[in-house]
């Protein structure tokens, strides 16, 4: 075993290799834009230089003198497209903002004009001999610029039901011995995956197929065809691989539908590539919020009060918000709790997902929040967490399903040596360098969502699992092919997995850290029904159960326990029992609690996540526990994190190699959304700056010389039949909270504002 | 990006002629319709950004093999304008004897952008302000000569403190080039009438009223060497930033210093980061030579340093950032082994 493929604990699958590692390192994996088309036209975005107003006129004159220019459209001579709502209210759309539609313009970079062209090149170039006059208006960039309307977010956002609340906030923050009143703020982050926005369009007849990376083909799928008009089955959605999501990919954006329509009138395939700078206005963004935390303890550091208020920037058609108030007041317990969350309408885009949406900032807040506390009452922080951990759901009084938080704590605590640490700010140095170290909690709700899956068995052991899951990096394919073979008792070589195609039987969006939980837990059941088939085959009678379970090696009754018998199966004698060469089962499976329309909603491209605190009786977390050492230089301030440890609790691993590159990630991630991501805004102008990889900054590997981290053993049946919390999203939430600490630690100085910069240090 | 022609230049006479003849236009040289290509990184950069737009390019690559010399000598050091930024970083004896260019060499951009890119084109880089690089804004005096500066009262982080004009703020975002003007360099020009050398110090111009003009060197001129006399070893190169490799300085200092019984003889202080041109810190200098060094002193070199600075709204910051780097780096200058 390596550091990259952990040992297995207890309740871990084995840490294989990536099913499509040889295939991405050798460049044969084919992302959509790869895919091959049949004379293909090449488009290209003429995108909005304001932010608000109208088009006055276009000149395309000189564009369309460019050679090889084949069509240039507008808002006035655009394909009409039916609208499509957003998809928390019933539609697929990230955003209602519809391009091309009228001479307004509503956000920095909307789509005005589509150039296509014979090639890429003569696109592009027409593209910028577009000449166009506006009528400008003064936008409202963000948070204080003039022009803002805020109001409460329950009431507009159909997903934001209720601000948790319980006791009496106000009275036991009054009486609480001691008191700490806090504001945070977190910036406008893009999601930047390598692979850029694109979409190909090409039509056979009446029938679409869409090549674009997506987190959700389905959704997609019906999206696409009601913005067109057309009848669902007739669009196909295929991208094998993902090229990073982190949720950018997760819901409609508005160029798929005009590409296609456009495919469409020319009767030609259409290939779309957008610039790289292009991408952070045609889809969606991670938006600037605030915070104010108020925490109420009792000197031995019980908390007696807990408020959260978050305010988050949205557009100004569109009531987004992530609202992670639902989390941070059920973190700890707590009796006098109080919540509420603002929406703040700006001249922008609507945001949308990205990696842990509710959990990054308002974690960042109360994680910060309670290390203050901590100082305050003179206590470790770690012991801090450990007296206020909660058993039950301080809301609602639900118990957790299962909750490692302090076993997290203890096991990163001992990796990373924090018992060494001398409380004191300022009282660890190395040269040049102040040292701090921080840390803080962790976690994302466990979510599963209806899926569906066809699993078809050969004699000869070979096996094909079709499910339209996606993989956007995360070892989907690898685990789900583990997941057959543990099952059906054969080699994993011999199982084939096709995911990525709307074709294929549904899944839910690769979004809440579902996917595992959900894509196994069909295919588990579904390879439960080929085993039931074989053995029903050969058994005249239910008395002769317990022989054939001897003779075949399977059991009539499918079990997370029979996942884990090693006991193979005997294919070749069942098959002779039932005289076939092949046996081919579909099944849908839902969570528990899942909603009465999920199936229905499902086959209509929508999700129906269940879990996290909103299930009947009980409540699901994923946790962990994340250490970080900060170095701070005297001269230059510069900062830099040389040492990252998490542990993490996540149920059942099923692959220990792909969940430790996820939470990898997560942390390298996290420490990159404290130190260096933000979109800068011109407020002037509401436009975003930074729009490219050498200013919008990411880390590099000299960035993150330690990485460490540790999986838990975390056995939990109450969740889902595969016994799986999602990991994909918790890596990246506690760090940013970690590193501020730190940096308090370091220099005595505490940062409420992110992402934090040498010129935000004193020394 | 628009179309143009391309061309390889088979030797020098005949870039300078094609490089020329398309200059015919009386452009200034950023905006030649005629640009030679050295490692691209940033030409096509700019291109594809539809910033420059050329119709001709001339490979100067061809000439490689004469121009890129790395000849370190009893007297000084010849570098050829086409040697790239890798070799000259990993040369054993610039490393011994002219640490400070190694250092801004090899702290600059990536491993792979060091490997293509040249010398030559490395101090002819542009600036990277956004509102520079992004054709939708009409309002940059530098690519739109009396349009206005957008980066004035913009996003002005990265921005420059000193030696800007109420034209023009960008940085000179280099890094190699602050280790040759604090050398005294010299820079060797071949253009029609063969080949002219000038202080490399007067290679680059300050924005004043007409930022586009960036450059002493006319439609025609290639850069073809640099050349140092004698040794520096005592020499250091200091640069903060946002990330700890491929990122521009937020703040640099180049510093050489000749130190003869703990009395400094002659002292060199060069900033990055933080100027709109390669920027020589004469009076700090001045403050240095004959001295002995403390911290006292090294704060009054600094505050020299930046007498001048102005900063604005996101950008003042780097005045005390580049104190601090330039105090630091001439301790570290001073205490060095060599
Ligand atoms: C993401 C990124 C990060 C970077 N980070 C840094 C950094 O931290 N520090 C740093 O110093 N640099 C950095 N750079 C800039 C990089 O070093 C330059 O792009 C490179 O040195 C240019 O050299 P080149 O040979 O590729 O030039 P080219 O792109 O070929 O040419 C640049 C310009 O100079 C002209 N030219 C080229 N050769 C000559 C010549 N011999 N005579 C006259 N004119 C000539 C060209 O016409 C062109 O206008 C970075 C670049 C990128 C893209
Ligand atoms: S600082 Fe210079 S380059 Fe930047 S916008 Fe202003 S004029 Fe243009």
């Amino acid at each position: 075993m390596t550091a990259a493929a952990p040992g297995p604990r207890t309740n871990m699958g084995q840490p294989v290799p990536r099913y499509d590692a040889a295939a991405k390192v050798t460049g044969r994996a084919t992302y959509a834009s790869d895919m091959p088309l049949d004379n293909p036209a090449y488009a290209f975005l003429v995108t909005s230089a304001i932010a608000k107003g109208r088009i006055d006129r276009f000149d395309l004159d000189d564009a369309k003198r460019v050679r090889g220019v084949i069509d240039i459209v507008t808002h006035e001579n655009a394909p009409k497209l039916k609208e499509s709502k957003l998809y928390s209210n019933g539609g697929y759309a990230g955003t209602t903002i519809q391009p091309l539609k009228s001479a307004e313009i509503a956000h920095d970079g909307q789509i005005i004009a589509v150039v296509v062209a014979e090639s890429y090149e003569a696109a592009r170039e027409a593209a910028n001999r577009v000449k166009v006059s506006y009528s400008a208006a003064a936008p409202t960039a963000t948070f204080d610029s003039p022009g803002t309307t805020t109001a409460a977010a329950k009431g507009q956002n159909s997903q934001f039901k209720e601000d948790p609340k319980v006791g009496d906030f106000a009275k036991a923050f009054d009486a609480a011995e001691v008191k700490l009143t806090a504001s945070y703020e977190t910036p406008t982050q893009h999601h930047n995956p390598l692979e850029l926005f694109t979409t190909s369009c090409t039509w056979m007849g009446d029938n679409l197929v869409i090549y674009e990376g997506s987190q959700y083909v389905h959704g997609l799928k019906h999206g696409v065809a009601e913005q067109l008009g057309i009848d669902a089955d007739k669009v196909r959605v295929v991208n094998p691989y993902v090229g990073g999501g982190f949720g950018s990919r997760g819901s409609m954006t508005p160029r798929t539908a005009i590409i296609a329509a456009m495919a469409r009138r020319l009767n030609r395939p259409i290939k779309l590539v957008p610039t790289r700078d292009q991408g952070f206005t045609i889809t969606t963004h991670r938006a600037e919020t605030r915070h104010e935390i108020k925490l109420g303890a009792s000197r031995d550091g019980r908390l007696v009060a807990l408020r959260h208020e978050g305010a988050e920037v949205s557009s100004r058609p569109d009531a987004y918000c992530v609202g992670g108030t639902k989390t941070t007041t059920r973190l700890y317990a707590c009796p006098n709790v109080d919540s509420l969350v603002s929406i703040v309408r700006a001249d922008r885009n609507t945001p949308g997902f990205m990696r842990s949406p509710p959990e990054v900032p308002y974690l960042f807040a109360l994680e910060s929040a309670l290390d203050e506390l901590a100082v305050k009452l003179n206590m470790d922080p770690v012991e801090l967490r450990r007296i206020n951990d909660a058993t039950r759901d301080p809301i609602d009084g639900k118990p957790y399903t299962s909750r490692s938080l302090m076993a997290c704590f203890d096991e990163a605590a001992k990796a990373f040596g924090w018992s060494q640490r001398s409380p004191q700010p300022k009282s660890i140095s190395d040269g040049d360098w102040l040292i701090g170290y921080g840390c803080a909690a962790t976690c994302y709700p466990t979510l599963a969502g209806p899926s569906a899956a066809r699993v078809r068995l050969q004699r000869d052991g070979r096996t094909r699992v079709e499910i339209a899951g996606h993989e956007i990096g995360t070892g989907a394919y690898t685990v789900i092919a583990q997941t057959a073979a543990e099952r059906l008792g054969v080699p994993l070589e011999k199982v084939a997995v096709f995911m990525g195609d709307s074709d294929l039987p549904p899944a839910p969006v690769a979004g809440g850290s579902n996917s595992t939980a959900s894509t196994c837990s069909a295919v588990m059941m579904v390879c439960d029904q080929i085993r039931q088939r074989l053995f029903k085959a050969l058994m005249p009678s239910d008395s002769l159960a317990d022989k054939a379970k001897e003779t075949v090696g399977i059991s009539p009754a499918p079990s997370t326990q029979a996942a884990k018998s090693d006991r193979s199966l005997d294919i070749e004698k069942a098959f002779d029992a039932l005289g076939v060469g092949v046996v081919e089962e579909y099944g849908e499976w839902k969570p528990e609690g899942a909603p009465l329309d999920s199936f229905r909603a499902m086959h209509s491209g929508q999700v129906r996540l269940v879990g996290g605190h909103q299930m009947k009786d009980q409540i699901a977390y994923a946790f962990g526990a994340e250490f970080v050492e900060v170095r701070i230089n005297r001269f230059t301030h510069e900062i830099r994190c040389p040492r990252l440890v998490g542990a993490f609790a996540g149920g059942r691993i099923m692959n220990p190699r792909t969940a430790r590159s996820q939470l990898m990630g997560g942390l390298i991630w996290g420490m990159s959304s404290a130190l260096l991501e933000a979109t800068e805004i011109d407020e002037r102008n509401a436009r975003y700056v930074n729009d490219n990889l050498a200013d919008y900054l990411v880390p590099v590997n000299a960035d993150v010389p330690g990485v460490e981290v540790i999986l838990l053993s975390e056995e939990d049946d109450r969740i889902n039949p595969v016994g799986v919390k999602g990991l994909g999203e918790l890596g990246n939430v506690g760090t940013n909270a970690a590193i501020c600490n730190a940096i308090y630690h370091a220099t005595g100085q505490r940062i409420r504002k992110l992402p934090v910069r040498l010129e935000d240090i004193e020394l | 990006m628009r179309p143009f022609s391309y061309q390889r230049a088979s030797d020098p006479d005949m870039a300078v002629q094609a490089l020329g003849v398309a200059a015919a236009a009386n452009n200034p040289l950023t905006k030649a319709a005629a640009q030679p290509l050295a490692g691209g990184t940033t030409l096509i950069d700019l291109m594809k950004l539809d910033v420059m737009r050329p119709t001709a390019i001339v490979d100067i690559n061809p000439l490689a093999p004469a121009w890129s010399a790395i000849a370190p000598g009893g007297d000084g050091l010849r570098l050829g304008a086409l040697a790239k930024m890798s070799d000259v970083a990993a040369h054993a004896e610039i490393q011994r004897s002219y640490p400070v260019i190694a250092d801004s060499l090899k702290l600059a951009a990536s491993a792979q952008l060091r490997n293509m890119a040249t010398l030559g084109g490395n101090v002819m880089q542009r600036t990277r302000c956004n509102y520079f690089r992004d054709v939708s804004y009409e309002n940059c005096n530098k690519r739109n000569p009396g349009s206005g500066c957008a980066a004035m009262d913009g996003v002005n982080r990265m921005h420059a403190v000193l030696g800007t004009s109420d034209q023009c703020i960008a940085t000179y975002p280099g890094d190699f080039a602050q280790a040759l003007i604090a050398l005294d360099a010299m820079v060797e020009i071949t253009g029609k009438a063969g080949t002219r050398s000038m202080p490399f110090a007067q290679l680059h111009r300050a924005p004043g009223s007409t930022p586009d003009i960036e450059t002493a060197l006319q439609p025609g001129e290639l850069i073809s060497a640099f050349s140092i006399s004698g040794r520096w070893p005592r020499s250091v190169y200091l640069k903060a930033r946002d990330r700890q490799s491929y990122e521009f300085a937020l703040s640099s200092a180049a510093i050489a210093l000749d130190v003869q019984d703990g009395a400094i003889r002659d002292a060199r202080v060069a900033l990055g980061g933080v100027a709109t041109v390669p920027w020589r810190a004469r009076e700090a200098e001045a403050l240095l030579k004959g001295q002995r060094f403390d911290e006292a002193l090294a704060q009054r070199v600094a505050d020299a340093a930046f007498a001048d600075a102005r900063g604005r709204r996101h950008n003042s910051f780097k005045i005390a950032l580049g104190k601090r780097i330039v105090a630091r780096a001439l301790q570290q200058a001073v205490t060095m082994e060599i």
